[in-house]
């Protein structure tokens, strides 16, 4: 399930496997101890990790809800910083908490001082976020679920706006609502100008409404607008994306900086592994299979297409001109 | 998919008019459609509650615009209630024994629709149909804005005119912005030559507009780079968009004083007993030309700007140490190759989106123990007023000034000289002298400093008139200051002509 790339000093115990999660744990005893060769200098964990009890599985469970509080920092919470440790140094008991998350339907991303225990919703779990819970009218209209999703992609992708800042564990994005709103608009009036250029049609046929091109849809929705109660205009794209920031902010993933531009945010250690460990390959897995876009190696993707004809945007964004 | 018109037989009945005869139709039937917002504020009047056929709503939708355009700055956009009380004169023009209350509701209705507030878009949708390339016959959404609502810096909404709402009303539906800024222009140099200074008008308002629509061009590219270096070519595009927006200000700006030069001369010059009109004609005109002049200095500040920003950028961006290994691209390969899809199939990519990267929600369980012990509970009194203030300690500071306030009273009195009769220093110290001997220090103080009055900021100030000195080589004798014997006085600042005659001062 997942695919860990390097995490700097501490992939040895962060990384686990999935798939013998379920099946391995609970049996206590069963695993033979690990050699004390491997870690000179804890001589604790050798002796503890012979036998596994329920208080383990008490600790274990404890440490997974640590996990369900995304805004709680390790670093502020003592039990949790050595529930913790104890996970990085102990691997039956590491495995004992990864079963728990996975019993609970959870997906544990990374273990690390820096994130804590990430963990996240995993497919169909009662963690999971629907989007009709997350904006009513999302679930009814067909363009306003697709204006509440495309603004999380904007969100993200203003966070991490380089692929070395996704996978620099240290990169700390910035973002403000007014900033993304005005990004994602600029994109789309390339597509309008490109469109425009080509002498296109863009206006969608009155009885196909599905078939309108999805930045016509942002670009249509205004971006802001005065409300009697002088809030900010929930249908409105400033609006979506506030929405969005202020969600991914009780999520955990970013943290509010201050309110200039509609509102400032930063990103945190989480969203970083949220973004590129599940939500931007669950995103790519998609948008491949619709047979858009030509696979790619990982690296260098901001060069031109190698048929300039293809549907991809690259040249015509104006993206990047140095590999 | 598509309302296509029965698949006759191709015969001579049916029209097969090519696309490209086509195009030019649904050229114009969209800019046939930007009115309709207009007419139809005619059409719905009847609807109000009340009697509101005196007004005539397509005026002051127009005149809206109008005040919207020309509100506009390149940052912001014109406050809403700004223009409503600029709408106000129109209105009760229209209707003058009505309340003024009624005023303000037909001035606000106005607005609201030219927004379309009641839609969830904010915007307008026509139909209207083509021929496909395939003689297919499909009706098509045309959605458009007139006035938009903008975020602005501190967090209000301010109002900004669309392209389109700038092209109904300058009424040149599809013309390029530079040539027809230029056009506008010749136009007007012509007129001015002339002496048709009503038609001199009207050149220069649209000439305005133009300004306008082409800083607003401007802003959008350079905003796009401060965002994202990347996203914007900074080796060829960019700097030949600056380099070209340089020369038009500087282009325009020569042209724009040559035509202030000529209006002025055409304002001073013209009799008054023959056309007192003209004469208010060419002084609103000048308004108009200074107001682009204006634009088009500011539009340059921000050009020169541009280069810095893209430096700083891209030491920020481009230049930090490249990471381990490279990751997924978000933009370049979710979000751009997103955008062109239509929008069913994008929503499925949002969707996997959304879905996984939203992390996750603990589902609340309650007990109904709880629930119920909860929702009897009384709410706990809140202290509305908070902590008591503790007395703040007031303690009074010598006044230590050098002068008193009677002093600066009596010196302010002595300086304040008729504008056509500048005086020497050496006189005011003399005079000063016999008042009060600490005096003549203050007054040669204010001489001294009137030596090179901030007149830029007096003018913006609207001040009527500001005290100066002048050095004009005499030798000042007095006991007690040495250097050279000022000639003070009083200059009037004009408050019309000031920004071209400002060096102009009396002596």
């Amino acid at each position: 399930m997942n695919e860990h790339g390097p995490y700097g000093g501490h992939d040895g115990y962060g990384g686990h496997d999935e798939r013998e999660g379920p099946g391995g744990p609970g049996g206590s005893g069963t695993q033979p101890p690990p050699e004390p060769g491997d870690r000179p200098g804890h001589p604790a964990a050798s002796g503890r990790s012979a036998a596994l009890t329920p208080p383990d599985a008490a600790d274990a469970a404890r440490l997974v809800s640590f996990g369900l509080q995304p805004r709680l920092l390790p670093a502020r919470d003592a039990e949790y910083a050595e529930l913790l440790r104890r996970y990085r140094e102990e691997p039956a008991f590491a495995r004992l908490a990864d079963a728990v998350a996975t019993g609970l339907g959870l997906v544990v991303l990374e273990v690390s001082p820096r994130a804590g225990m990430a963990v996240t919703a995993a497919e169909g779990s009662v963690f999971a976020v629907r989007m009709g819970d997350y904006a009513r009218r999302a679930t009814s209209d067909s363009t306003d679920r697709f204006l509440h999703g495309l603004a999380h992609l904007a969100v993200a992708a203003l966070s991490f706006p380089r692929p070395e800042d996704l996978a620099d564990d240290g990169y700390v994005g910035r973002i403000s609502v007014n900033g993304v709103d005005a990004f994602v608009r600029q994109a789309c009036r390339r597509l309008e100008e490109r469109a425009g250029r080509e002498g296109e049609n863009t206006d969608p046929a009155s009885d196909a409404p599905g078939l309108e091109a999805a930045w016509r849809v942002y670009t249509r929705r205004s971006a802001t607008g005065a409300t009697k109660d002088s809030r900010r205009l929930a249908g409105s794209t400033t609006g979506i994306v506030a929405r969005a920031a202020a969600f991914l902010a009780d999520s955990g993933f970013l943290q509010r900086t201050g309110d200039e531009a509609g509102g400032t945010y930063r990103t945190t250690a989480r969203y970083r592994l949220q973004v590129r460990d599940m939500a931007g390959s669950a995103a790519m897995t998609e948008l491949l299979e619709l047979g858009v876009v030509p696979v790619g190696d990982g690296s260098a993707t901001l060069l031109p297409p190698p048929d300039p004809d293809a549907l991809e945007p690259a040249a015509d964004a104006g993206l990047p001109f140095h590999s | 998919m598509t309302t296509a018109v029965s698949a006759s037989p191709p015969g001579p009945g049916r029209p097969a008019p090519g696309p490209a005869a086509d195009e030019g139709l649904a050229r114009r039937l969209r800019a046939l459609a930007c009115t309709a917002p207009l007419h139809d504020l005619d059409a719905r009047k009847a609807n109000l509650a009340g009697e509101y056929g005196t007004y005539s709503m397509a005026e002051v939708a127009l005149a809206a615009i109008d005040l919207v355009t020309l509100h506009m700055d390149f940052d912001t956009g014109a406050d809403h209630e700004e223009i409503v009380a600029r709408l106000l004169p129109r209105v009760a023009a229209q209707a003058p024994r009505r309340p003024a209350a009624e005023h303000e509701r037909v001035a606000r209705w106005v607005l609201e629709n030219l927004i379309n507030v009641g839609s969830v878009d904010r915007g307008f949708r026509a139909v209207y149909g083509t021929f496909g390339p395939d003689g297919e016959y499909v009706r098509r959404d045309y959605d458009f804005k007139l006035i938009e609502e903008v975020p602005g810096p501190g967090g209000g909404v301010y109002l900004r005119t669309t392209d389109e709402a700038v092209n109904v009303l300058v009424g040149a539906l599809d013309t390029d912005v530079t040539s027809a800024q230029i056009a506008a222009e010749v136009k007007l140099e012509v007129l001015v030559s002339r002496g048709r200074l009503a038609d001199a008008q009207l050149a220069a308002e649209q000439a305005r507009y133009r300004t306008v629509q082409y800083a607003e061009t401007l802003r959008r590219t350079l905003e796009a780079t401060r965002r994202n270096v990347r996203a914007v070519d900074w080796l060829n595009d960019v700097p030949d968009m600056i380099a070209e927006a340089l020369d038009h200000v500087a282009d325009r700006y020569r042209h724009e004083n040559a035509i202030l030069t000529n209006i002025r001369r055409a304002r001073d010059e013209s009799p008054a007993d023959r056309n007192p009109d003209h004469k208010l004609r060419a002084a609103e005109l000048v308004d108009i030309v200074k107001d682009c002049i204006r634009r088009h200095t500011q539009l340059q500040s921000r050009l020169l700007e541009a280069g810095p920003l893209f430096r700083a950028e891209q030491d920020r961006q481009a230049f930090a140490p490249p990471a381990a290994g490279a990751g997924l691209d978000l933009y370049g390969q979710l979000l751009a190759p997103l955008l062109p899809l239509p929008v069913e199939r994008a929503g499925k990519v949002t969707d996997a989106f959304f879905a996984r990267g939203t992390g996750l929600r603990t589902p609340t369980a309650v007990r109904l123990g709880d629930l119920t012990e909860m929702l009897l509970t009384p709410p706990a009194p809140r202290e509305h007023l908070g902590a008591e203030m503790p007395e703040p300690d007031l303690v009074a500071t010598p006044d230590d000034s050098r002068f008193s306030e009677e002093q600066l009273e009596a010196a302010r009195e002595l300086l304040d000289l008729p504008a056509d009769a500048p005086r020497r220093l050496s006189g005011l110290l003399a005079e000063a002298r016999r008042r009060d001997p600490d005096l003549p220090y203050l007054v040669a103080l204010l001489a001294v400093h009137a030596a090179s009055p901030p007149v830029g900021t007096a003018y913006r100030q609207g001040e009527r008139r500001l005290l100066f000195a002048v050095d004009d080589g005499t030798e000042l004798d007095d006991s007690e200051f040495g250097g050279a014997d000022l000639v003070v006085g009083t200059a009037l600042l004009d408050a019309a002509g000031m920004a071209a005659d400002r060096t102009e001062v009396a002596s």
